[in-house]
């Protein structure tokens, strides 16, 4: 039995490997997800035949990302895993629901004929919304702190349902539908990428609003965050992440009136980041909040290796196909029906 | 208002309808991902069109049942934690590695070639589109060894250790990946799931035979099924005799319920049929050939097969429930040698193609191997009961501390959700199997544009308009 307990940290590497595939899903998966959001919003039936086309090749690769951060969970931090699914018991069971129905429209709506079509557009929408809000909820539950007895989940059947994370879910939604206008400027045009620009210019004003309440709310309603941000020296250290996103959001506010097409999801991807990376900081070194810390979740340092092992050289071979993927469907969607043929 | 519901029974119920809806899928795709790869090498090396016409209908058939295998398949990664957080928290170190492997190393690829498969046509060359259809291929089988060592793993669990905190340890990952019964899981498993692709795909081209459309592409859909129920039914068998010896060496409670076997016997008799009673520990009634359940298992008419009451009645797993699925799962396996031995015969006397009876039996045989593999999955599950971890672990010690109402209003769900999708999807693959291989000139368009970017004046003229 190999470990490589006595040269690495094999907690804190799983804790950066699993927190990337999260990201990598979050934006991933964010921008599909947000197309659906948009999705009945767009001016005409070959807008919505466009933007489905421009994530067709892409949402179940996408969709992988949710798998990944699954299974390494169970796999890397099995205790963290115990005890976050039966917390979250409610929501993760309508994401998974949510994601099906959407994720089966691309499919269905592409065979579907005439009326039925519109059962599958509402299918995508609606699966598309109810994952995002559960996610947002989820996130605002972690954030929030889960209760612990012995190594379970110690809480009841709704302890995720509070007005921080249902403000958190509909935070979740301004974001992904940020991602997914972006997206659709960076892969359409003429009509399409035009309504897509006047939807981004109103949408990020939401993300804006909600992503200061979240900042203002986090250190409020834990004295340990407020101490972390607000302490010196760490306010220094700390301020490059506020600073970015507000540069980012300028950037893409000026972006929008222009005629760029790439850089307004490359910018949001940035202020995602941002997010994130301040949540990770806010939450550290807690896998589960306030209770788990990620070494104490952590599984045999046996088990850590075998994955690390491997992930070492599958994941660089993985995010080179995905991006040869990407590649290979570069350019602008078309409308055309049958994307098969 | 749920208080008087089990919730361990509804957990159970839960995982079971969704593995068991889930695997239909995968049953299907594993074979037919395969057989597309061969239809497409058949095309590059022939240049025939119609196995590019057979191809191009498959592969949307491919779609669908694909979307919807990884809908249900996401559901099940997040279930061993929403349902079984115990479970993942005391095995978590020993199978934990084999499901993230199996998301590295099969889940990607599958997921990513996917998409040049189904939209990648006018993108990558015939090639690269044929190494497509080979990866996803490939992924299907990689994902299928993954899954069924750590399925395995729990009904012969080896290399590990129960540490002094209750946890499970690792101590040595080739005797865990390769567990005493995992070889031949896999391959009982992955030639079911070529044989319910081969009479899916043999009842498809018995339709269009009977009805006496697209008759060119029948044939070959026809003739490729029935080489497989020729050959790899039979195999299929010894495969799966192979299976239950192992099973009999190291579970062999499982096997005296297969056997419905109460009393230890020498020289026991083979039950063909028979009613067990779980409490009064026998059968109710039973027909059997004498002395040769000793034989199958013991390759000897007196050997001694251990009775289910060896073991006390709490180790004891639902007898009539794996005693029947057995008998399921066995007689459609032979139903599929007699099918292939009767395409054998017609085929010798050149009828293959004009028997209609046979052509209405092959239809009537399309769902077989979906019923066979469920069945077969329901014969090692339930037969795994009461344990998760056999004599290991036992599943009402492992469930998540939810309470039965959530669990009993998201099997609902499950229930509604799955129902719709399946209705759905069968109804769509219906309508492209009522389309048939041949390809209207509309679809031949590239899509998602970059060499064509689809400007609308273009598609107007092209399509007449249809789009405007």
């Amino acid at each position: 039995m190999f470990s490589f307990e006595s040269f690495l940290d094999l907690p804190l590497v799983w804790y950066a490997l699993i927190g990337t595939a999260i990201f990598l899903y979050i934006l991933l998966d964010g921008f599909d997800l947000g197309v659906g959001i948009l999705f009945p919003f767009a001016p005409t039936d070959q807008c919505r035949d466009r933007m489905m086309n421009s994530i067709a090749p892409f949402w179940d690769g996408n969709e992988t990302w949710l798998v990944l951060g699954g299974g390494g969970l169970f796999a890397a931090f099995p205790l963290a895993y115990a005890i976050l699914m039966p917390a979250f018991y409610i929501p993760i069971i309508l994401m998974l629901l949510g994601l099906i129905f959407r994720g089966v429209a691309f499919e269905f709506r592409f065979k579907a004929t005439g009326k039925s079509r519109r059962i599958w557009d509402y299918s995508f929408h609606f699966g598309s919304l109810v994952a995002t809000f559960m996610q947002g909820m989820v996130l605002g539950t972690f954030v929030h702190g889960i209760a612990v007895d012995g190594r379970n989940f110690g809480g009841g059947a709704f302890d995720w349902m509070d007005a921080f994370s249902v403000m958190t879910g509909v935070a979740l939604v301004t974001g992904y539908a940020l991602l997914g206008a972006t997206w659709t400027i960076m892969k359409t045009e003429g009509d399409t990428q035009d309504w897509a620009r006047k939807c981004a210019r109103y949408v990020m004003i939401y993300v804006a609003v909600f992503m200061g309440l979240v900042s203002l709310i986090m250190p409020l309603m834990n004295s340990d965050i407020k101490a972390l941000w607000f302490s010196l020296p760490n306010f220094y250290f700390l301020q490059p992440m506020p600073i970015l996103s507000v540069v980012f959001f300028v950037m893409l506010w000026r972006d929008l009136r222009t005629e760029r097409e790439f850089r307004p999801f490359f910018l949001t991807l940035g202020i995602f980041l941002m997010n994130y990376i301040g949540i990770g900081v806010s939450t550290w070194p807690w896998l589960v909040p306030f209770k788990v810390t990620l070494w104490e979740a952590a599984a045999a340092p046996e088990s850590q290796s075998l994955l690390l092992l491997g992930t070492v050289f599958l994941l660089p071979c993985v995010l080179a196909y995905t991006g040869y993927c990407f590649w290979v469907f570069r350019g602008k969607a078309s409308h055309e029906h049958d994307p098969a043929y | 208002m749920f208080s008087h519901l089990d919730p361990v029974f509804l957990a159970r119920a839960q995982f079971a309808f969704t593995v068991a809806y889930h695997i239909t899928f995968p049953a299907f795709t594993i074979g037919l991902a395969s057989w597309l790869a061969v239809v497409e090498w058949r095309w590059l090396k022939t240049g025939n069109p119609l196995y590019e016409q057979i191809y191009r209908m498959w592969v949307k058939i491919f779609a669908v049942t694909f979307g919807m295998g990884v809908v249900t398949g996401v559901v099940l990664s997040y279930q061993f934690g929403t349902n079984w957080s115990v479970f993942a928290d005391q095995v978590g170190s020993v199978l934990g590695p084999l499901l993230g492997y199996e998301v590295l190393t099969a889940f990607f690829l599958e997921a990513s070639f996917l998409g040049i498969m189904l939209f990648g046509w006018n993108r990558v060359s015939r090639k690269m589109h044929f190494a497509a259809t080979v990866i996803v291929a490939a992924g299907t089988l990689i994902s299928a060894f993954w899954i069924l060592s750590a399925n395995s793993w729990m009904q012969t669990p080896a290399g590990f250790r129960v540490g002094a905190d209750g946890l499970l340890y690792p101590t040595n990952w080739i005797q865990v990946i390769f567990n005493p019964s995992f070889p031949f899981r896999f391959i009982h498993m992955v030639t079911g799931a070529y044989l319910t692709t081969a009479f899916v795909v043999g009842g498809i081209g018995g339709y269009y035979l009977w009805r006496g459309l697209h008759v060119k592409h029948a044939r070959i859909m026809l003739g490729m099924a029935m080489i497989m129920a020729i050959f790899v039914a039979p195999m299929q068998l010894l495969f799966g005799d192979l299976h239950g010896l192992n099973t009999f060496k190291h579970q062999p409670v499982k096997v005296a319920a297969m056997e419905g076997i109460w009393e230890t016997e020498q020289g026991a008799a083979l039950r063909l049929f028979a009613w067990p009673d779980q409490n009064d520990e026998r059968n109710r009634f039973e027909i059997a050939i004498p002395k040769l359940s000793s034989f199958i298992l013991t390759h000897d008419f007196n050997g001694e097969v251990k009775g289910l009451k060896t073991w006390p009645r709490g180790d004891r797993p639902p007898v009539a429930m794996v005693f029947w699925t057995f008998r399921l799962m066995v007689g459609l396996g032979m139903l599929m040698i007699a099918t292939g031995l009767v395409a054998l015969v017609l085929h010798l006397k050149k009828q293959l193609f004009t028997t209609r009876w046979f052509h209405l039996w092959c239809m009537a045989m399309t769902p077989a191997g979906f019923v066979a593999v469920v069945a077969g999955w329901f014969v090692t599950e339930v037969g795994r009961q009461p344990f998760i971890v056999f004599n290991v672990l036992r599943t009402s010690e492992t469930i998540s501390p939810v309470a039965a109402g959530p669990i009993a209003i998201s099997l609902a769900a499950f229930v509604v959700t799955y129902g719709l999708v399946f209705t759905a999807g069968a109804y769509y693959i219906l309508k492209l199997i009522g389309k048939g291989p041949e390809i209207a000139e509309e679809d031949a368009y590239g899509s998602h544009g970059v060499k064509q970017p689809a400007l609308v004046t273009d598609l107007a003229a092209g399509t007449g308009g249809k789009d405007v």
